[in-house]
């Protein structure tokens, strides 16, 4: 790979950007494909497929055995509510590779120290959730129960592209958010995206097993095919 | 593609010789997936995985013969082989390795 290529893969990672490395395996000739640009290229539907499925892999066509990488952008956590369970689930998304952002309006929740190494922001979600890119590798959980919190910060999740977006709270405090954000006038199908109670069904006790349980129905969001999350 | 290739930059700007494997194919139960990769330096430093440790000896190996000749080269490992566990993919995955020189 020469030089050029590797700089423009480290800038499309910077900026978020879905690139792909085409390798011809008998020559070594390489080029880069933008996400953007993929439709036009002579291999558009394997280039696709392989954006959608976030899957690297070798293709056999006419030109020879070329291998595509993908190089989707990295993966991204956005938590609202620095609170304890929030602790809990930041090293084990670290740890699965995801970026994390923490927002919390409540400076004595959202510090460094209780969150050290990782993006804290000490704000309301609707003022910094617009300098914050959320798209199909990102992932959204609101923890705080405080609807004058949470439901600002749900209402730009279901306007975008994000794969996951989970909210805490019992059934009945699902159900009375769904009631609230759709006289807000959002749709029904829309608000049907909204994983509440939030998690899988494991029996978790205590914010570490309960931060376990998110964890693993953000990775099925991710991993299983779409249609069946 | 992760911080590896950060890294490999890294290496590069500091006028070192660098290659770069990267899996490209896996069968069976091999444990990095496709797209991972190991680069290493022309020291046989190196960063990253491309199996868990079973076959990283060979194909920084191979890397560093890579660096001297100049062509890229694919490389195979796997249990079919009566070597196999010298090389050593005891998880009993087959996996192919694409090496490359970076710069």
């Amino acid at each position: 790979m020469n030089k050029a290529t590797l700089q423009s893969l480290l800038e499309a990672r910077g900026k978020r950007l879905a690139v792909a490395v085409v390798t011809e395996l008998a020559t070594g000739r390489q080029r880069l494909v933008k996400a953007a640009n993929g439709q036009g290229d002579q291999l558009a539907d394997i280039l696709e497929q392989g954006f959608r499925l976030d899957r690297s892999g070798v293709h056999q066509t006419p030109e020879g055995e070329m291998f595509v990488a993908i190089q989707n952008p990295a993966l991204q956590l956005i938590i609202i509510g620095a609170v304890h369970i929030a602790q809990s689930l930041v090293p084990i998304a670290a740890a699965a590779g995801y970026a994390v952002t923490v927002i919390d309006p409540r400076g004595a929740f959202a510090t460094e120290q209780r969150f050290p190494n990782i993006d804290v922001r000490p704000d309301w979600p609707d003022e910094v959730l617009p300098e914050i890119q959320l798209d199909q590798r990102t992932a959204f959980v609101a923890l705080t129960h405080d609807p004058k919190i949470d439901d600002p910060a749900l209402t730009a999740a279901l306007s975008s592209d994000c794969f996951y977006i989970g909210a805490l709270g019992s059934k009945r405090t699902q159900g009375s958010r769904i009631e609230r954000l759709s006289a807000a006038g959002i749709s029904q199908e829309n608000l049907k995206r909204i994983h509440g109670p939030i998690g899988l069904d494991i029996g978790a006790r205590g914010a570490p097993e309960i931060a376990i349980a998110i964890m693993a129905e953000i990775t099925a969001a991710l991993r299983h095919d779409r249609s069946r999350t | 593609m992760s911080d590896v290739l950060q890294q490999a930059s890294g290496w590069l700007d500091e006028g070192r010789n660098v290659a770069l494997a990267t899996v490209i194919e896996t069968w069976g139960s091999a444990p990095q997936p496709v797209g991972s990769q190991l680069a290493i330096d022309g020291e046989g430093n190196f960063i990253g995985s491309v199996s868990g440790g079973c076959v990283e000896g060979a194909v920084v190996t191979e890397a560093l013969d890579i660096m001297v000749s100049g062509q890229p080269k694919v490389l195979a490992f796997g249990v079919a082989d009566e070597t196999a566990w010298e090389v050593g993919l005891a998880c009993g995955g087959k996996i192919r390795i694409y090496v490359e020189m970076l710069g």
